[in-house]
Parts: C-alpha cells; structure tokens; sequence
C-alpha cells in the first residue's frame, strides 16, 4: 500500500454486504466477516496453492457466477460470494466425498481424532454418508520418514502442507510428492531421512493423523488433556508454546502462532524437549553428601546444612570469599531473588549467569538500539555475525530466512563455516577461527565494498554473537561498532544461546550488573538500598574468575544454580578442577550432573512445567510462563529455597510468592516498571517488550580491541554448538539425546586428503587445554585450513577456546 | 473438392524426401524467414492476427491474440508444444517426422515476432522418430546459419532446444510442459497467473504454440494474413488437420477445410464405417471431447464454433469413430481410465473423482453395476465438472478432470438403456451376444498409437519406409 492508508472494497457474501481490505484474499476476508470457509491446503503462514478444492465458492465478479478456490482469488470490489448456493455446497460436499474415499477412517486410534480439521469440516460441511464401495488405497502404516515423525500414507490428503513447509519456511525440502494421480504419496528421498530440526512443524500442520510424533503417539486423546500456554526456553527467542499434559505427565508442546515471535513454529528441540521433567533421574527430594555418599533428607535439615556454611564463610572471610554460578535457566522472579540472594545474604557480586562463551554483560543487556524480531521483517540489510542460527537460534533462523527470503531483505552472513542461512545470503563471508578481528578490519578498510554498501542501507539489523569459541567476545564489540559506524538506522540482536540469560542479566546475574539494566556503582546501589540494605558496590569476578577464585581459594564457597560449568564451560577441565577445590558447593539442580555431584548439598528444583513466573527473550520480550503439574517429591522453586537459605544466614529476602517478587521486581528494576503479571496475561500470546518507556540506563559502548594472532599456517580449530548436545535437559530427553553428532570432528576433502585420513577414521585432535580423539566426517562446508568440532557432544573431549590444533590420525 | 493443401502439401507432393532441408528449400523454404527479420513486431503479429488462425493444440485460441498478450519484460520465450497426448490424435507426429523445416521456420518467424532468443520444443518421450527428425532439422538449420548466433547473417541469435518429455499427458497443459521444462514436477500450475505470455517459462513471457500452428505460420507469411484468411470461406479460417481413427474404413491424417458436415467426414474422407455397419457414436475432438451421436449431430459443420454450439469441441482434431458393436461403457471406461492414469494428482476431485469413476465403470462393465451405479456416476461426476457441461464448470485446477466426465455425458444423455442393460444383465450385452471377448472400444481410445494406414483418397502417406533413417 503506497498511501499507507489501507483500502477498503465492498464485497457481498450470502446476501450481506462487508467492507474488506482490499487486496486480502477471500478466505480470510470472508472469515473476518464472519464466515468460516472450508480448508485443508490453506495456512495463514505459507503461500496458498489452492490444491484441495474445498474451499471453492460460488463468485460473480460481474460476468456471471464462477467456481473459484477462496484461497487464491483476492477480493475485488462489488465481489458478490455465495457460501450457501447449492453449487457451492454441492462442490464442497463432493471435494469432502473424495477425500473420504480413500481415508482410512481409523479414528478411532488416530492421534488426531478430536483435533482433526478433515473430521470436523466433514461435520460442518461434508455429505453426511459415503457412498465408496470400492476398496480403499493400501500403504504400508506407519513409516518413519525421521528420528521423530512418522508417516501414515493411507490417512494423507494430499494437502501440500508438510511439504510446503520444508521447501519454503525451513528450507530444508527432505520431503515430497511421488508418483502421481491417485497413487501420489508424500515420501522422503531414498537414503535421505527428513533429517529436519523443524520437521516436528509438519505434524502440528497436518490437518489429519498422517503425520505423528513419535514422543506423542497414541498417548493421550486430545480431548483428555490439560492445557497453559508458556514459552520455550530451548531457544532464546521464547517461541509461545502450549503445554499439553495427560494425568500430570506433559506429552507435548504446540507452538502458538504470534506475529512477535515464532510464527506457530517450533524447533524440534523446542517441541520434543520435554521427556526430562519426567526423567526417573529427576530429584524428588533435598540431598545431603554424608561421608562421600548422597542421602535424601527434608528441607528444614537441608537448609540448616548448606546455609550454616555458607553463612560461617561469609562471617569469615566476606563476601568475596562466596559466588554464584548460573540461574539462566529459570524464571525472572527465580533469578532476582537468586541476584538478592548474592547481594543481600552472601553479600558478594561474584555472580555470573553466563559460562564464559558469552558476550559481555553490557552488551547483551545494555543495548539501547536493540531491534525486536519483527524489525527484521523491514530491514533492508540483515547482517548475522555469529552463531549459525539454524543450530543455536532456530525461531531466528526462521524469521530471517523469511526477511531474505520473501521479504527482499538483503543477508549478509559472516561465519567460519557453512550455515543454514547460505542459501539466501546475498553475501557469505568466511573466516579462520580466531581470525575474526581482522575480517572486522578488512570490512572497515573497504575490502568488501557490496558488504558495506549494503550496511549503508537505510534500515539495518544486524545479529552478532560468538561465532566460534576461539573468536571471544571482542569481535562481537568490534561488528557492532562496525555496523553503528555505517550511515543508516541499525538496530542490533545481542545473541546468547542459554535460554533465559536475558531475564537473568537483566534481573543482575552478572558480576557488574544490578536489576533493571543498572551497573554496579555508587549510583547503582544508591538507588537499591530503601529495598536490599548495604549490597557491595564494587563489581565481582565472572565465571571464569570465580573459577580461577576458587582454584586460588580466594573463593571458597560456591552456589551453583541449573549450571553444569563441567560440560559447558569451554575450558571443562577449569571448571573441573575449581570445582574439586572449592570447600563448599551448594547446588540447585533438576538432576546430579557432572558439576552438582561436587556439591555438599544439593537442592531440588523445579522446571519451568512446575512453577508460575515470567521470561526475557533476546529481544528484551517478557512473557508469563504458566504451571502445568506438580514437581515429583518436594521439589521447590528456587525463590523458596533462597528465601529459606537468606533466612538462615541471617538476611531474609523477605519474598513470598512469584507475583509478589514479580511486583518487587518492577519497583526496584527501571527497565520492568510497569510489567506485571496482570498486563503479560492479557498479552498472552506476545508479551511485552521492555523497557515499556523511556530508554534503559545501561548504554553499551562497543570495546574494539585488537588481540588475534594471525596464524599463517597449520590448522584452525572451529568450536561451535549444534541444536543437540550434552546439555543436561537434553542428555534425559531420550527422543532428543540420540540426535547428537557425538564425537566428531568435520574436515574439509582437502585437509583429509593432507592428514592422509579417510571417512570414519579417528583423528587425534590436540590443542594447549586438550586433547581427545574424533571420529571425522569429511564435509565440504567446513573450508579448508579449519577443523570443526560440535561442542559438548555425548563422549567428546573439550578442546578448550584457542585457534590452533594439531590434528592426527590416531593409532587404531 | 479442390481443397488447398498448406501444412502437409510438401509431403504429400514429395513423400520421399519432404522432411529434408534440400526439398525444404527447394520448395520455397526458409524464405519466410529471411523476410521475417526486415519486419517489426507489430507487423508479424498484425499478420497473423489479419490471417485469424486459430491455435491447434485444442484450445483455439486465436493465435495472433495471443501473441499480442505478450508481457513487455524480456527475455521472452518460445515453446512449442509438440506433447501430442490427446488419445486419437496423431497429427503433429506426421508434420515433425514429414515436414520439420516446416515448423522449424515457423518457429524463427514467431521468434522474431516476440523478441525471443531461446526456444523449445517439448516432444513427448513416446516419439522418438519424430524427436530424431526435429532433432537433425535443427542441426541442418545450425550448419546453414538459420539458427545460432547471426542467423541468416543478421544480428539476430535464436537457438532451439529439444527436450523430450517423460510420459506425462498432463504435460501438453501448457503450464504443466513449462513446470516440467523448468524440472519441476509436471504439474499445471495455479492460476492467475492466467496466461503464460505474462508470466510462463522462469516466470518470464512465454509464447507457448501447438506444431501445427507454428507449421502454419510461414505461409500466413507466405500468401498474407488476408489471402490465408480467405483461402477457404467457411465458418472457421485456413484449412485443419484431422486425425481419423476408429471404426472407419479409411483412418488416417487429413487436411481438410472447414467446409465438411460430420456426415462427409466419415462417410466420404473416411469411407463409411468399417464393415458397413452402423454408426453410433464418434469423438468429435480427443478424447476430452463429448461425444456426438449420429441422429443428433451428423449433419453439423466441422468447425469450432458449431462443435460448441453442440456442447463439445473440434480440440486437437482427432475423430475416434465407433460402430454399432461399440460398447459404450467400455468405451466411456477406458477413456475414463486414462484419463485417471494421468491425472497428475494434484486436486482433490481429479486425483480421487476420476478413480472412482473408473472403479464404477469398471464395475458395471465387469457384471457387478449396481441399479444406483449410473446416477453415482452422473453425481461423482457433477463433483468435478459441475452440471456436466462443456465448456466445464470445473472443481479442478485444469480441464483434465472435466475431460474424464465427457463421456459421461454421453451415457447420461444417449446411452442411459445400455448401461441398465449391463446392470440387469449382471455383464456386458456385447460380450454376452457375441462370445468373443475382443475389446469393443477403438484402440486409439486408450492413447494407443495412431491407426496411421496409406488411404486412397487425401490421406497423408504413412512414414514407416522413408530413407534415410536409422532403424536403430
């Protein structure tokens, strides 16, 4: 619409006459105006095909009434609609027939009976009898077309859905039409399974039971189940989710269409992770280490135990003396009262919410030009430097394919190696790990001059994060600095990958931050002192100080909240051996892992199914998260035990309900004032971005430092996550765990062909903080020079962050 | 009858060696062409537009018309329809394998009319000799300069491409052949867009013409658009190629004028029906065709606008003749059948409506019709092509479907009696008076190959001899 003003045309249906957008296609109008056309091909999120034929009406545009599919034929003025003619409802009746003919009719034991669209449209505008007496087509039932969906060919109509769904949203298109006429059946390539990370979508779309779920089959009638809507935290985009749950067990999640976030869709890891909060590994009770081994106990003794020590070191040797590793992974109102916690009753900003693979704490939280996911629809130029979004941050990956896909956005990707998004990019620059700087400075120095003429575009928005391990946050500093330098409006998308870092950072779980995107300062702490008392205004150690404090025993007791810094950390053996040397490790966990096993006591926690609160996205998006069932045993949400804990070192917290903290929350922290639970619940489906006004007192200032070392020869270690790993959620989500790569490393043919190594051999990867063995994949993606290595993979080794790596094969 | 031959006279004059460049140029050849290149676009289109030839692929379109749609955007491109699928018809084969030049200049000249440097011709996969021939015209055409870069040594580049199809009658649709060039599935594709000269091959303006019309085009340019027009008075213009088959004595291709009643047709070019037996039924145009009964029908003009008139089309001009032994359920079931076969799936009521029809008339054929089974039928039908009608009021994406329910028309208008008959007999009257269990349906019904036999009188000489050709 050039004028901006959208324009009305008016359009007759059944006799009644509507004042629609002109332009907008008829289905929806006429559903606007209330009334419901058929559909089964049509979805208001993929280009129509009008394959399915049921939603034909009768339409006169003036030269006499046509047989016409609503979904492909925009409105026009004077447009007159018959819904109800007996042509209409003759062919609409037939279309339904034929679909029938041939549809098992097994609904009986089909997941989707009660939530079908084939049988509630033959309901509502079927014939009412079938009159097929032919026999039926026969196919083979079910097929599994991946590690996840299986495929019902007899129940298949046809629609084009799944289909569509993997050609033109993920861009993966592992799945499609053969043979033809009345024997074409949906099918997956020989040899290539539908090896999707959004493949979980087509089930949600399928508009009969073809397609299922594997974590979901023939486990609940949906009639029969419960159902809150929430949000992911397997992806920091916070896609809106329903929880679905049947006699207290989630048997799944469905991603909600909002036009803020995700669209409806969901990554695979996003829908299926959900077998963990059900884990027999779950812990039901508080535990207590006694003489080298684990016993359950109650509360009151769990929290006497932990808290007398923490509190006795903190009477001996300070605050300093204490830290605080993690709370990313649960609700706002869990992270500040864990930030009080640290501040109040260990009086310590030794606390970090991050692993040390992050960016800094002022950029991820203090950007004050931060762009909103939909701003990516308008962008000219969209500049990803980072992660590779399709294993890291899928909802992301989604809506920028979209921008440069449909939208006319121009891409601009930097990453070491091959990504999802390559295939739309206008540009794809690569580099060596650890080399990232000096791409930086090429750019600057007019190297790529269609890159940077495409950053002078009016409308930028650039994504920048940690592409590589070896990389560090500096080059991030330096992108960004880059891109506000350039002429044009630029908004920037900070990325972390940890589920709710955003909401933890801007509740003050960093060493330098306070609630509400505050430094620590005079100033700072000023303003909190009428809530929290005296809290320490010098800024604390990080997680990689901390760990150093503790190996130093400059620290000697640790808190650890849903962190496992042994398989996360990118230095694991760090992490492992502070830990070993740390007096006094107090955890919260949902399970024992590798790093709450070095814990005297360990706390149950709860996931996010269990408790009420709220989240911060990447964009700054808080959305409310909704209880579902009951943790197992006695499990607590983290506020009640820091509460307890506080209380017993002798500084209570004086919390007493999440909504209670929720409101103490918008008191104390400038950037949430006005954000409570009332407005995210009438916001349900989007949240709100915050700050509501004005702007956020943090103001990152990009720090360019210059510290690569160019590396003329040898080989150039490339770490990165991929959307399965050994995350501890993941590793008690069976359907999911299996999906990992394990311990692999890829090598491009070339630098095969130099190591004189083969498929399938094992490589002997060694770098200065280690070395472990690999099986390698040879991979044209991953450019000659560098070696890539999926971080913490079910058996790998860490490698640790630096560049350079000798490879070799190893003896068998 | 002094009917003037123009798209088949060479071969008919020189049926030894008409496909040949040397008797193509000594007959006049690739002059059109020549001249073609001094005249604007306006001038070529306004000719043939003057000339008003129809498009004969079956659609009649009026090809100067279409010529005229073409979108401004460039690259533009040429597409010749060589898909000839339509069960019965068989005329395009005879003008690729006997007179190829003949299209080939068309091609130039249209080419040149619409600003486009790249053409194909789509042959269906079911044509090899045919293919071959094209093939080594156009490599005759590259070696003397008439295509390539300069031709005829003007600044003028054309290059023609030969791809041959996989066996898809979907793709003569002429979106489904663009899909299926492109290498996507040979799917129609969805409409609007509604014609591919706005928006065809990789969504650019596409001229997409039958072999025959393109065959036509160098001697529109040849005699006028005006001479062409007049050359015979009748209801339709020029002369049109008509594939005969069935239960005639004489099958075989004809060039023929718009002048003939259906009754001079049969019984004069085709020489009466077979065995002198009755006539009961025949296809006036493929078998997409409703078809026409004798009492009703025999005594209408060959043409486009009498064959709709009468509630059918002159289509691809292909007459499937079927003598009183025909049976009409076996008849309607085996085109019912193909077409079910090549239904490309896509739509709900082709894909599952057109199997069904076949599952009920294969039914009915087979002793086990029920006394509902007709009105089923009819109402299965009514499902794809509303009222049953032709032109269709279609459920579908394209005609196919619709195709399907034409011979159903013919049941429900003229043969309602024979069906009941196979219901009440519990089998088929034909099978059960005769013993024999021969098929009673034309061959040519089910896509078989021409019944190409040499005839006395007009018919076009058959191909199976001609020098040198390979017989690999």
């Amino acid at each position: 619409m050039t004028s901006g003003q959208p324009e009305f045309v008016t359009i007759t249906i059944d006799g009644r006459e509507h004042q629609v957008l002109s332009g907008e296609m008829l289905i929806t109008a006429a559903e606007d105006s209330g009334t419901y056309i058929p559909r089964f091909c049509w979805h208001p999120r993929m280009t129509p095909v009008g394959m399915c034929r049921v939603c034909i009406v009768e339409v006169d545009t003036g030269r006499g009434p046509a047989l016409i599919p609503a979904c492909m034929n925009p409105v026009s003025d004077g447009m007159v609609v018959a819904t109800q003619s007996d042509v209409t409802k003759k062919a609409q009746e037939a279309v339904l027939e034929f679909l029938l003919a041939n549809h098992p009719l097994d609904c009986p034991v089909c997941d989707k009976g009660g939530e079908c669209p084939l049988q509630d449209q033959a309901l509502s505008h079927g014939p009412g009898e079938s009159r097929f007496v032919e026999i039926k087509r026969n196919y083979e039932k079910p097929i599994p077309i991946s590690d996840l969906v299986l495929l019902d060919r007899e129940r298949c109509i046809l629609c084009d859905r799944c289909t569509r769904f993997s050609r033109e949203i993920s861009g993966d298109p592992l799945i499609e039409f053969f043979d033809r006429g009345n024997k074409t059946q949906v099918n997956t390539f020989p040899d290539h399974p539908f090896a999707s990370y959004f493949s979980g979508n087509t089930v949600q779309l399928c508009p009969v039971g073809a397609l299922t779920a594997g974590p979901y089959r023939f486990r609940a009638r949906p009639w029969d189940l419960l159902k809150v809507v929430s949000s992911s935290l397997f992806d920091t985009a916070h896609p809106r989710i329903e929880v679905h749950a049947s006699q207290n067990e989630i048997v799944r999640y469905t991603g909600v269409d909002n036009d803020a976030t995700n669209h409806g869709w969901l990554s695979d890891k996003a829908r299926f992770g959900f077998e963990y909060i059900h884990s027999e590994d779950r812990l039901g009770a508080p535990l207590v280490r006694r003489k080298g081994v684990y016993e359950a106990t109650d509360w009151a003794e769990a929290i006497d135990v932990a808290a007398d020590r923490l509190g006795l070191i903190r009477d001996e040797s300070g605050g300093d003396a204490l830290a605080v590793i993690g709370g990313a992974h649960g609700t706002n109102e869990d992270a500040y009262a864990l930030s009080k916690f640290a501040r109040v009753a260990l009086g310590t900003n030794n606390v970090d919410c991050r692993l040390g693979d992050s960016l800094s704490s002022h950029f991820l939280a203090g950007t004050v030009d931060r762009a909103t996911i939909g701003q990516l629809d308008d962008a000219d130029t969209i500049l990803v430097w980072g992660p590779d979004l399709k294993e890291e941050h899928p909802t992301l990956y989604l809506r920028v394919r979209r921008a440069a896909q449909e939208l006319g956005a121009e891409l601009v990707v930097v990453h070491p190696r091959a990504t999802g998004l390559d295939d739309v990019a206008f540009r794809k620059l690569t580099y060596r790990p650890g080399e990232g700087f000096d791409l930086v400075q090429a750019l600057d120095d007019g190297r790529y001059p269609d890159v940077i003429e495409a950053l002078d575009a009016d409308n930028v928005v650039a994504l920048i994060g940690i592409a590589s391990h070896a990389d560090g946050p500096h080059v991030a500093e330096a992108v960004a600095a880059l891109v506000r330098a350039r002429r044009g409006r630029s908004d920037l998308l900070p990325l972390n990958s940890r589920a709710n870092t955003y909401g933890a950072l801007d509740m003050g779980l960093a060493p330098d931050l306070l609630p509400g995107r505050v430094g620590v300062s005079q100033e700072g702490v000023g303003r909190l002192r009428d809530h929290w008392g005296e809290v320490p205004s010098v800024p604390g150690r990080d997680t990689a100080g901390i760990l150093e404090g503790l190996i130093s025993g400059e620290i000697r007791g640790l808190l650890l909240v849903g962190a496992d810094p042994v398989r996360d950390f990118p230095i694991p053996a760090l992490a492992e051996e502070a830990l070993e040397a740390a007096e006094w490790v107090v955890a919260i966990d949902l399970f024992i892992t590798d790093s709450t096993r070095h814990a005297e006591v360990i706390l149950p926690a709860e996931t996010f199914t269990e408790k009420e609160g709220t989240v911060t996205n990447v964009e700054g998006r808080v959305q409310k998260l909704n209880n579902i069932r009951p943790g197992p045993g006695q499990t607590r949400p983290d506020w009640a035990m820091l509460d307890d804990l506080a209380h017993r070192i002798g500084a209570p917290l004086g919390l007493s309900s999440a909504e209670a903290i929720s409101k103490e929350i918008s008191t104390v922290a400038p950037a949430y004032v006005g954000v409570s639970w009332d407005l995210l619940e009438w916001e349900a489906r989007d949240g709100v971005v915050v700050p509501l006004e004005g702007e956020s007192q943090l103001a990152h200032i990009p720090v360019a430092v210059a510290t690569d070392g160019k590396r003329e020869n040898g080989l150039s270690l490339h770490v990165a996550r991929t959307m399965y790993d050994d995350g501890v959620r993941l590793r008690h989500s069976p359907s999911l765990s299996r999906l990992a790569l394990g311990p692999v490393v890829l090598v491009n043919p070339l630098d095969a062909t130099a190591l004189d190594a083969v498929p399938g051999d094992s490589l002997r990867l060694v770098t200065v903080s280690g070395e472990g063995r690999f099986e390698m994949v040879v991979d044209e993606g991953t450019p000659a020079g560098t070696v890539y290595v999926p971080f913490n993979q079910p058996g790998a080794t860490a490698l640790g962050i630096d560049s350079a790596v000798e490879a070799e094969v190893a003896d068998a | 009858m002094s009917t003037p031959l123009v798209v088949t006279k060479r071969m008919t004059e020189y049926p030894s060696d008409s496909h040949t460049i040397a008797r193509y140029e000594a007959t006049g050849g690739y002059e059109q062409a020549k001249r073609a290149l001094g005249m604007t676009r306006d001038e070529l289109v306004g000719e043939v537009k003057t000339s008003e030839l129809l498009g004969r692929g079956g659609a009649a379109f009026p090809a100067g018309v279409k010529w005229g749609f073409l979108a401004p955007e460039r690259p533009a491109y040429l597409v010749v329809n060589a898909d000839e699928s339509e069960p019965g018809t068989f005329k395009d084969r005879q003008l690729l394998e006997r007179d190829p030049h003949q299209m080939i200049e068309g091609m130039i000249i249209t080419a040149i009319a619409n600003e486009a440097h790249l053409a194909f011709i789509y042959i269906r996969g079911e044509y090899p000799k045919p293919a071959r021939r094209t093939q080594r015209a156009i490599e005759e055409a590259y070696q003397n300069g008439y295509l390539g870069r300069g031709i005829f040594g003007s600044d003028y580049d054309l290059d023609i491409v030969v791809h041959l199809g996989a066996g898809a009658y979907i793709c003569g649709e002429e979106t489904a052949l663009i899909n299926s060039l492109e290498g996507e599935r040979g799917e129609p594709r969805l409409k609007p867009p509604y014609f591919p000269a706005a928006k065809g091959l990789y969504m650019k303006p596409t001229i997409v013409n039958n072999v025959e019309t393109m065959s036509n085009i160098p001697h529109i340019l040849e005699m006028g658009g005006e001479a062409y027009r007049d050359l015979v008075i009748a209801l339709d213009t020029g002369t049109y190629m008509i594939s005969l088959s069935g239960h005639v004595k004489r099958p075989g291709n004809y060039e023929l004028p718009h002048t003939l009643s259906w009754r001079e047709l049969i019984y004069d070019i085709g020489g009466g029906i077979r065995d002198d037996k009755e006539l009961k039924a025949w296809i006036p145009g493929g078998a997409s065709a409703p078809w026409f009964v004798p009492d009703e029908h025999l005594d209408l003009i060959v043409a486009k606008e009498a064959c709709a008139l009468a509630g059918s089309m002159l289509g691809s001009g292909a007459v499937v003749v079927m003598d009183e032994d025909t049976c009409m359920v076996r008849a309607a079931e085996r085109i019912v059948r193909f077409f079910s076969h090549e239904s490309c799936g896509q739509c709900t009521p082709c894909r599952e409506g057109t199997t069904w029809m076949e599952m009920i008339l294969r039914r009915i054929d087979e002793g086990a019709g029920r006394p509902v089974d007709l009105d089923l039928l009819i109402d299965v039908s009514d499902g794809i092509s509303v009222g049953l009608q032709w032109p269709p009021k279609m459920t579908t994406i394209c005609p196919l479907g619709p195709s399907a329910v034409s011979p159903i028309i013919a049941l429900r208008d003229y043969f309602r009696d024979e069906v009941q008959r196979h219901v009440d007999l519990g089998g088929c009257p034909f099978e059960l008076k005769s013993g024999e269990t021969r098929a009673r349906a034309p061959s040519s019904l089910a896509g078989a190959g021409p019944e190409v036999r040499g005839g006395s009188t007009g018919s076009i000489p058959s191909d199976r001899e001609s020098a040198g050709e390979g017989s690999s």
